[in-house]
């Protein structure tokens, strides 16, 4: 994505106050229920340390984890497929779907669907894709894209949702009640869930030691996507796993305590088989679907592979003070907030996707938050770093791509002024004397788009300090 | 709040490059503060800049230049004391990572265990007791993200503020949140900044407060500005200013 075209997009959503205030007031109570529910200072840090230990841990063992959680599931009956790529995933699910002539899958909610673009892609092989989680019913029926990756709608206000039901509901009266509107989405989808032939779902982790796929939801749709079509295909992406069932309680409580300030959701599925003989319910077909899409690439950098602790809470969106501004849609790709702007260019490349790394002013609130201590800003950093590098070695794609003279003479030349400090103390009188004769052009003229020309000092620091007899060595 | 270590007699001064230019009535205060406490100050002529601005922006090779002249610049084992959450948490905990395979690793990490930020010196090793001269006022207070999540010394900056009685200190709701300056993020997103700061200067003014105050003298060239931007009637002021002006009278 070009730097244009990011700027545009971003003076859209400021634009939108109404935009603006859904998202202020919205982040606003996720990070007062966050807060509620980790209010043990000390006691949070421990349980972060530990979700970091996990994570790590099994990022150190990435290799070998996948291996066991094939073996795992094969034995309980599960169909595991590798997919390099989205493309691949996506016909590896069409394949399935073929297989059992279905026409029609029910979705729950899952970032990796969104990341392989699958609706879009069933869509123009003739397959229905219905997603079925409450804030994604809405936005699909909206034709849009998720702008948060817990809460796809969040962008979007009562009286929104409201018109939204009434015009693309056959049937549905316009009312902002939130029970009446739960009432017509659960009419519309109960019908679906019986009528589809698959139930497509993501996964929060998968456990290596025992095959099994956790999945955590609030609606109950997770649960009837999984169990009631004869067929269940989980997609994932391959940093899911995770060591051993242990691992899961301290995880969850990270994950939904971050992500909805809850401590436990409302479903908390655990699918490690296919029906078995004798059992009445569930699909007689599970498959998992594992995606790279560039993961491995990332994890070959033992910096950079700490995005890979990402466990999708959404957490760093609510904390970010610019997403909070401009919202999800504005960023240009699936997932947005200070997570994307890591994520994103190392997936898509520098030359794509690059740009996002330098929207962040580094302030820090995502890493103070993240439950499994992700170092975002230097993270950050790095890709900024990498994105001007001249370093022949490296994985990132697109390394370099914003290697140019002007940026390079200049940061060259601040880099002179201030190893000279002679020469310095004269451009700070140079700037006393004639600072307010400046050009307001180039960064000076955007700095003064929202504020006034700083004040250059007549005399700087050290000459004062020099005349007041303080010592300079 | 009770010092932590014993007073040393003398300590270096880091003016950053932003006080020398723009606010060195903050600077000149701050090394007042600290000479009134018995200690005597040095202001190294050989010193610039921290190097934050090319570290932040893809440039670690020019940062670490500029941050190697910095080394050169204050080679006493004494504290180096910064009136800046922002560069001392850039000579505090980044200058490590900067020098992470440098010869001058070593030297960097001793020098980043002398660095202390100015309100956390005051507090943690000078123990600084004040009596405020002025007249009642009413201000507010904004802490800056490295000050807050780096240094950590928010606690430090307002037990010293506390100690002016006459000053009515109404908390910020938004006081965690980041003004949007950011450094070069200013000017190179800068409808998302501009966005950021005219929050913040829109919280500061619903406060009702005639100042804010605030450790980094970044942060208050961008609230400042755009709330001079806006004709707005407060004003911002470095924490060592105002205490230096509340003391005597102002």
């Amino acid at each position: 994505m070009a730097v244009e075209s990011f700027e545009k997009s971003v003076d859209r959503a400021l634009a939108d106050a109404q935009l603006r205030k859904n998202f202020a007031f919205a982040m606003g109570n996720f990070i007062l229920k966050r807060r509620a529910v980790f209010s043990d200072a000390e006691e949070t840090e421990r349980l972060r340390a530990l979700g970091n230990a996990i994570k790590q841990r099994a990022l150190s063992r990435l290799p070998d984890l996948l291996e066991q959680l094939e073996a795992a599931c094969t034995r309980n009956g599960i169909r595991v497929h590798w997919a390099e790529t989205t493309a691949v995933a996506n016909r590896i699910v069409l394949e399935v779907i073929e297989s059992h002539a279905a026409g029609r899958v029910v979705k729950g909610k899952s970032m990796v669907s969104e990341e392989m673009h699958l609706n879009a892609f069933l869509g123009a092989h003739g397959i229905e894709a219905i997603e079925t989680d409450l804030g994604e019913f809405i936005i699909q029926l909206a034709g849009e894209t998720p702008s948060h990756i817990i809460v796809p709608a969040i962008h979007k206000n009562k009286a929104q949702i409201a018109k939204i039901f009434h015009d693309k509901v056959p049937g549905a009266p316009y009312t902002e009640e939130v029970a009446e509107l739960n009432a017509i989405a659960r009419r519309t989808l109960r019908r679906k869930f019986y009528e589809a032939g698959i139930g497509l779902s993501g996964v929060n982790f998968a456990v290596a030691e025992t095959g099994t796929l956790c999945l955590v939801e609030n609606e109950g749709n997770g649960r009837m996507c999984t169990t009631v079509p004869p067929v269940h295909i989980a997609v994932m992406g391959l940093e899911k796993v995770v060591e051993k069932l242990a691992d899961l309680p301290p995880l969850l409580r990270l994950l939904t305590g971050s992500a909805t300030g809850q401590l436990v959701t409302t479903y908390v599925n655990l699918i490690t088989s296919p029906r078995r003989a004798g059992e009445k319910d569930g699909p007689t077909e599970v498959h998992l679907v594992i995606l790279d899409n560039g993961r491995s690439r990332i994890y070959q950098d033992p910096e950079l592979r700490q995005t890979l602790q990402c466990v999708r809470c959404g957490t760093c969106l609510n904390h970010c003070p610019v997403y909070t501004r401009i919202g999800g849609h504005a960023y240009g790709f699936v997932y947005p907030g200070p997570i994307g702007k890591i994520l994103t260019p190392q997936v898509e490349g520098l030359e794509k996707a690059g740009g996002l790394a330098f929207a962040s002013s580094l302030c820090g609130a995502c890493e103070e938050v993240c439950p499994v201590k992700i170092p975002i800003t230097s993270l950050l950093r790095r890709l900024r770093d990498e994105s001007y590098s001249r370093e022949p070695q490296g994985t990132v794609p697109g390394r370099g791509c914003r290697q140019n003279l002007t940026e390079r003479l200049a940061w060259g030349g601040w880099a002179f002024l201030n190893t000279h400090p002679r020469l310095n103390r004269m451009v700070t009188a140079l700037l006393g004397m004639a600072g307010d004769y400046l050009p307001p052009a180039g960064p000076l003229e955007r700095w003064m788009r929202y504020r006034t020309e700083p004040q250059f000092a007549g005399k700087g620091l050290h000459r004062r300090a020099k005349e007041e007899g303080i010592a300079d060595e | 709040m009770t010092p932590e270590t014993s007073k040393p007699s003398r300590v270096y001064f880091f003016g950053t490059c932003l006080i020398d230019a723009v606010y060195p009535d903050a600077g000149l205060a701050a090394i007042r503060l600290i000479e009134r406490e018995g200690v005597r100050v040095v202001l190294p002529a050989g010193q610039s800049c921290c190097g934050q601005p090319a570290y932040n922006s893809g440039f670690p090779a020019e940062a670490r230049a500029v941050a190697r002249r910095q080394l050169q610049a204050f080679p006493e084992e004494i504290p180096v004391v910064v009136p800046s959450g922002s560069c001392a948490g850039m000579m505090k905990h980044h200058y490590p990572a900067l020098f992470a395979g440098d010869p001058d690793l070593s030297s960097a990490q001793a020098f980043s265990g002398r660095v202390f930020e100015w309100s956390e010196f005051m507090v943690r090793v000078l123990g600084a007791r004040y009596e405020d001269r002025g007249g009642p006022l009413r201000v507010t207070w904004h802490s800056s993200c490295h000050a807050l999540r780096e240094m950590r010394v928010i606690e430090h900056s307002k037990h010293l503020l506390r100690q002016l009685q006459n000053v009515e200190l109404v908390e910020l709701p938004g006081e965690r949140e980041c003004c949007g300056f950011g450094g070069t993020f200013s000017v190179k997103h800068p409808a998302i900044s501009g966005a950021m700061v005219n929050d913040k200067v829109d919280d500061i003014q619903r406060t009702g407060a005639a100042r804010v105050i605030a450790g980094d003298c970044g942060c208050l060239m961008n609230i400042t500005g755009a709330a001079d931007r806006r004709g707005l009637p407060f004003a911002g002021q470095h924490l060592a200013e105002f205490i230096w002006e509340r003391i005597h009278g102002g």
